[in-house]
């Protein structure tokens, strides 16, 4: 069991040594989060690397991760616990058959631990040798305000209260990471429980060490050039603008077509890696990923000569 | 004082008035109502305005919206002894109310302003200016600039407001429910809900008596894009009545407004008093009854904010003209996406009113082809219809997911 980050720096390099290239702010969120025990509240667009942090995290400290994707009507049943009703039945008849009339034992005896099937929020509560687990949950915004409201008790207390037993208390803190996509709003009552942080698209410098990092199969020539092209297309006016995981995908498709650099073709031909939707599509193949193409072979071109003449 | 009211004293008299005046202003009281005020002032005495105010709010107030009405309505009937004497010595208030503009001074609410000034517009001339100008001037200006860049929304008489809050009343309701995936005991229901099961099992040995459930269901959210155009000026105030109704009334209502540019005002009409809601409304919509470009508004709502208020099946109601001072460029490709992100697409258009209306507008040609229904929202009538519409079982539309709707 690794121990937790004692300072930003280290927070930064736990980060780093799990292969995430995070900013400054993002390291100062992800410290303060793990060293005052409260739950990171992760907002952003698809594909930013929202959910990669929780798994990073876990593997750099060497934590269990339990993961809670969320979707609309998640329920108690799925997400907390649910009791198993059928070997509870088959427990009633025997007890019935072996004349085991005291109702009050067979009703203590069936709702026991025995009988429950742990679903990941309570599974994040349990004891566990590795220390307190990594619990994920994922894309909050897409269950509905109840579940939510649910979340505020477990994630204040770290408690959650089954009516049969009674309030099970977390052995340990888990490290808790919320996502949100932002597809709607989340209540404030939850957010002033967490560190709040949004993450956002990178700036070259970063996305280009990032590119490095996932795909070193990619020249330094293409990844730079990718870069330039995804930033200069996030000025775009888009309906979806590409994240850095799209970015990543584009990259390593480029590398499968065995190009070292870009070129209009290549580009038309792996676009629906970068974009996905065909208004963006249409609006950018042929001519338009051209003039971009154009633009990003100028400005490197320029930075080159810069560069050579500093020598 | 305390103790020394009699019936028929002055004080008494001045709280009958004082409460016919929160009568006609619109909130609900009785007769009965009055006595209470009578005996509540009576009990508690009148130590100090602070007690005096909140004895009488006590009776008065019943619903929160109704606290801005009854705290004007206060200040400015108990604020002058000597506009409370002569009132009281004309028996019923019967003032000249100068409609001179003061940009400076707050108004009042219409409703409020034309219950203090009743019916009695004949006889106002009898009453000398100058003593009541103070207190009365301040409280009853009017202003004119209604007709400005920044509308003003006081303008809604109570006639037109008890109407409009009469068939809003009968429009909440009915808006169609979706299915969830949470579940509700229920006796007819088709799936069996095992954990009721086997409680209920434990309290009956022997027969294992089945409980069962069936799914929850529940409004989809409700986002309402609402033109303020010039052109539609006349009918955005009563759809904005209307919304701040539906706002109140349930939960996941999200409102834009649009003429030049989008305005999210959702924030601002949780305010449960309409008035207060319209007045921040007002405060920060900048291009009121100016020109529209709907596409260009589209385009920013699609970019900014469809997957933020669209998310869980949202159910769209856009209230326009559909004529686009802009040219058509791009309206169409905005009005797909549109269209593809939510549940349903309903265009609400007052030009509908006119039997032989088609969309002859380049923008409402385009427009026409991408809604899931059509309907008119000109009168009060017409948005009892739509209420109907909203709340049947079968829909115009033919998209899938538009059959697993149900009438509320």
């Amino acid at each position: 069991m690794a121990a937790l980050p004692g300072s930003i720096d280290q927070a930064q390099d736990l980060l780093k040594a799990g292969h995430y290239v995070a900013d400054r702010s993002l390291a100062t969120a992800v410290f303060l989060a793990l060293k005052l025990g409260r739950p990171l509240f992760l907002e952003g667009e698809a594909g930013v690397g929202k959910t990669e942090i929780a798994k990073v995290l876990a593997e750099t400290l060497d934590r269990n991760l339990v993961r809670l994707q969320c979707y609309e009507g998640l329920d108690i049943a799925s997400a907390v616990y649910e009791w198993n009703y059928a070997r509870q039945m088959i427990e009633i008849r025997l007890a019935e058959a072996a004349h085991e009339g005291d109702k009050q034992k067979i009703a203590e005896d069936i709702f026991s631990e025995r009988f429950l099937v742990k679903r990941p929020l309570l599974q994040a509560l349990e004891p566990d040798p590795k220390g307190a687990p990594v619990l994920l949950i994922d894309e909050l915004d897409r269950t509905d305000e109840p579940f939510e409201a649910f979340l505020l008790e477990l994630l204040s207390d770290f408690q959650v209260t089954i009516p049969e037993i009674g309030a099970v208390k977390a052995a340990a803190k888990p490290i808790v990471v919320i996502t949100s996509n932002r597809t709607r709003e989340i209540h404030d009552a939850l957010k002033r429980r967490c560190f709040y942080y949004w993450v956002d698209y990178p700036d070259s410098e970063r996305e280009l060490e990032i590119l490095r990092t996932k795909v070193p199969a990619a020249g330094l020539d293409l990844s730079k050039e990718v870069v330039a092209f995804v930033q200069k297309l996030r000025k775009r006016d888009l309906f979806k603008l590409p994240g850095v995981a799209e970015t990543i995908d584009w990259t390593d498709a480029l590398v499968q077509l065995d190009q070292v650099a870009l070129s209009s073709a290549a580009i038309d031909s792996s676009l629906g890696a970068l974009l996905k939707y065909q208004d963006d599509i249409a609006r950018i193949r042929g001519s338009e990923a051209a003039a971009i193409l154009e633009q990003v072979r100028a400005d490197l071109a320029a930075e080159k000569a810069a560069k050579l003449l500093q020598h | 004082m305390p103790g020394e009211i009699q019936r028929g004293s002055r004080l008494a008299q001045n709280i009958l008035l004082f409460a016919r005046t929160l009568r006609a202003a619109g909130l609900p009281i009785g007769p009965g109502k009055v006595i209470d005020a009578i005996e509540a002032v009576k009990a508690a005495g009148i130590g100090s305005r602070e007690d005096f105010y909140w004895t009488l709010h006590a009776v008065f107030v019943q619903r929160r919206e109704q606290r801005e009405i009854f705290d004007q309505a206060f200040h400015i009937f108990w604020k002058n002894p000597q506009f409370l004497q002569r009132m009281m010595s004309l028996l019923l208030p019967q003032l000249r109310y100068d409609k001179a503009e003061d940009e400076d001074r707050d108004e009042i609410a219409t409703r409020l302003a034309e219950a203090l000034q009743g019916d009695r517009a004949g006889a106002m001339d009898e009453i000398p200016v100058e003593q009541e100008e103070v207190e009365i001037d301040a409280a009853l200006t009017f202003s004119d600039r209604e007709l400005l860049q920044e509308m003003d929304f006081e303008k809604m008489t109570s006639a037109e407001l008890a109407e409009t809050k009469k068939a809003i009343a009968g429009l909440r309701l009915p808006i169609m429910e979706v299915p969830t995936r949470r579940f509700a005991a229920d006796a007819r229901g088709r799936r069996v809900d095992m954990r009721a099961t086997l409680r209920a099992s434990l309290r009956n040995a022997g027969a294992i008596p089945l409980k069962l459930k069936s799914p929850r269901y529940r409004h989809p959210p409700l986002v309402i894009l609402c033109d303020i155009s010039g052109s539609m000026s006349r009918y955005s105030r009563m759809a904005l009545h209307f919304v701040h109704a539906i706002t109140n009334d349930r939960d996941r209502v999200h409102t834009f407004l649009f003429g030049t540019r989008l305005t999210n005002i959702t924030r601002d009409l949780r305010h449960r008093d309409v008035d207060v809601a319209l007045d921040r409304v007002a405060s920060h919509v900048k291009d009121w009854s100016g020109g529209t470009r709907i596409g260009h508004s589209l385009h920013d709502f699609n970019t900014d904010w469809s997957r933020r208020v669209l998310g869980q099946g949202a159910v769209v109601l856009l209230i326009t003209d559909g004529l686009d001072r802009e040219g058509v460029e791009g309206l169409e490709e905005e009005m797909i996406r549109l269209q593809k992100s939510c549940r349903r697409l309903i265009w609400l258009n007052p030009l509908l009113r006119y039997e032989a209306y088609r969309p002859q507008s380049q923008g409402a040609k385009a427009m026409i082809r991408h809604v899931d229904d059509f309907r008119p929202i000109h009168n009060l009538d017409s948005m009892q219809d739509l209420a109907d519409a909203l709340g049947r079982a079968t829909m115009r539309s033919d998209r899938p997911n538009a059959k697993e709707t149900r009438a509320a």
